[in-house]
């Protein structure tokens, strides 16, 4: 039956002040046509407003877009926040200009996918659909 | 995943009532006994449906509700308020894109609020065929108003006010003549007619057709004068409307909060009416009735699936499609197939 398929739920936020959101809209478009339900937040969401956002909707997955160098601030605080709401199970994915050092510092952080500019859309996809097995 | 315990959920305990809202979406035999857990527990909470076509400003306005609901003027408890954000799923890729949370960012960080945004997953009467079962989560929880914006619905889809004790219909400026105000369906529903972004141009030509829809609905309001003479203009037998509340109009302002206070008046006001004309009984009731048929029709649809040899469905429909059978004959085989 068609309502009792578990669809994927994931989270698309923009944290931090940057306004750039093409990469974030393009991404929840994909997903969208991978046949997951995708719940778009907006700009400016606080690291509060992302966990919380998750906690309401009960994600599998978080998305993130961080373009304005904040990742190593901004990413901690979401990790801790989830898991002090006992979110520990939500997987985090990053995208944005992510410096290599950085991304093995997030990655042992916690973080499980993190995308630069021109990654194709498959290849989030299939990453994200392997997470959610 | 770990068992949730509807106990939880009763005492309010937000991430319990996230996962069972999940279950119950995902139609599990987990959701189903959290249900049957919460239904003692139901019915105290008003059901306020807003609807109305994409682009009207549905989203806007339920955060300013939201927000009035939660900071009332004479520093009264607020009650907890729960939102039901439905968005379509996209018919070719069941996929969905849910943004109704981009238009309701100032509830963020309220403990007594909690946003669940919801594809529609195939129905197609402007809900999800999980939303009741979803508004019973958020009932059992002691959320005590509960807001439900549909998909943005066009001219038939009515589902809202089976759901709904208090629906809300959503037009703007600018979306059509006066004929489309008489036409059946979607503003025959509507318990008070909000006219939101009143600040743009021809605001007034559309306060104006809606009140001439309603007096031609309601004579009794004010007499309809024709070449100076009053019309009578007589019910049908069984068809008189509900006169003991006449929908109210309202301009409103979504993105400044104007018209806001009136409107949560106009809703207080209709629920003391409905509790006190003894219609809130009376709408419980059909609400119920519908549920019933709902879960009967889908119970006999499983029971079915699970009689009917596998291969038989697509074999009767191939005959179909080549013209051998008429679609009215295939229902007959498929359900004697089922030896029902």
């Amino acid at each position: 039956m068609e309502n009792s398929q578990n669809k994927i739920r994931v989270l698309i936020a923009k944290a931090g002040l940057d306004g750039h959101d093409r990469g974030a809209k393009v991404v929840a478009r994909a997903l969208r046509d991978a046949g997951m339900e995708v719940i778009y937040t907006g700009l400016r969401q606080t690291p509060e407003m992302i966990t919380e956002a998750a906690l309401q909707e009960d994600v599998q997955i978080v998305g993130l877009s961080i373009l304005s160098g904040a990742h190593m601030t901004l990413v901690p605080k979401i990790l801790t926040m989830l898991k002090k709401q006992g979110l520990e199970e939500v997987k985090l994915f990053l995208g944005g200009i992510i410096p290599d050092e950085d991304k093995i510092e997030l990655k042992k952080l916690g973080v499980d996918g993190i995308y630069g500019p021109g990654t194709s859309t498959q290849v989030i996809i299939k990453d994200i659909q392997k997470a959610c097995q | 995943m770990s068992v949730i315990s509807p106990q939880s959920v009763l005492n309010g305990e937000r991430i319990a009532v996230s996962r069972s809202l999940t279950q119950i979406e995902n139609n599990t035999a987990e959701g189903l006994k959290l249900l049957e857990a919460f239904f003692p527990h139901t019915g105290k909470a008003h059901l306020i449906g807003v609807t109305g076509a994409p682009g009207t400003g549905k989203s806007t306005l339920v955060n300013q509700l939201a927000l009035a609901y939660r900071n009332p003027p004479n520093h009264e408890a607020p009650p907890k308020v729960a939102i039901i954000a439905v968005d379509p799923t996209s018919p070719f890729t069941g996929g969905a894109l849910l943004g109704d949370r981009v238009r309701m960012q100032d509830l963020a960080g309220d403990p007594g609020i909690f946003i669940r945004s919801m594809a529609s997953r195939g129905s197609l009467g402007g809900l999800a065929a999980a939303t009741a079962g979803l508004v019973q989560v958020f009932d059992a929880a002691g959320f005590e108003i509960i807001i439900i914006e549909t998909v943005g619905a066009g001219q038939a889809e009515v589902d809202i006010a089976r759901l709904a004790h208090s629906t809300l219909v959503i037009e703007a400026p600018g979306l059509g003549d006066e004929i489309q105000t008489i036409k059946a369906g979607i503003l025959e529903i509507a318990d008070i007619l909000v006219v939101n972004k009143s600040d743009k141009p021809g605001s007034d030509n559309t306060l104006r057709a809606l009140r001439n829809m309603l007096s031609l609905a309601h004579p009794e309001i004010e007499p309809i004068m024709h070449h100076g003479e009053e019309m009578a203009i007589e019910p049908v037998e069984n068809t008189k409307p509900d006169t003991g509340w006449i929908p109210s109009i309202l301009p409103t302002v979504a993105t400044t909060g104007e018209g806001i206070p009136k409107l949560i008046e106009a809703l207080t006001a209709h629920h003391s009416y409905l509790k006190s004309s003894g219609k809130w009984q009376e709408r419980e009731k059909a609400r119920l009735e519908n549920e019933l048929d709902t879960l009967l029709q889908r119970a006999l649809r499983s029971r079915w699936e699970t009689k009917i040899p596998p291969d038989a469905y697509s074999k009767i429909l191939s005959r179909v499609t080549n013209r051998k059978i008429s679609p009215w004959k295939a229902v007959e085989e498929l359900i004697q197939g089922a030896g029902l």
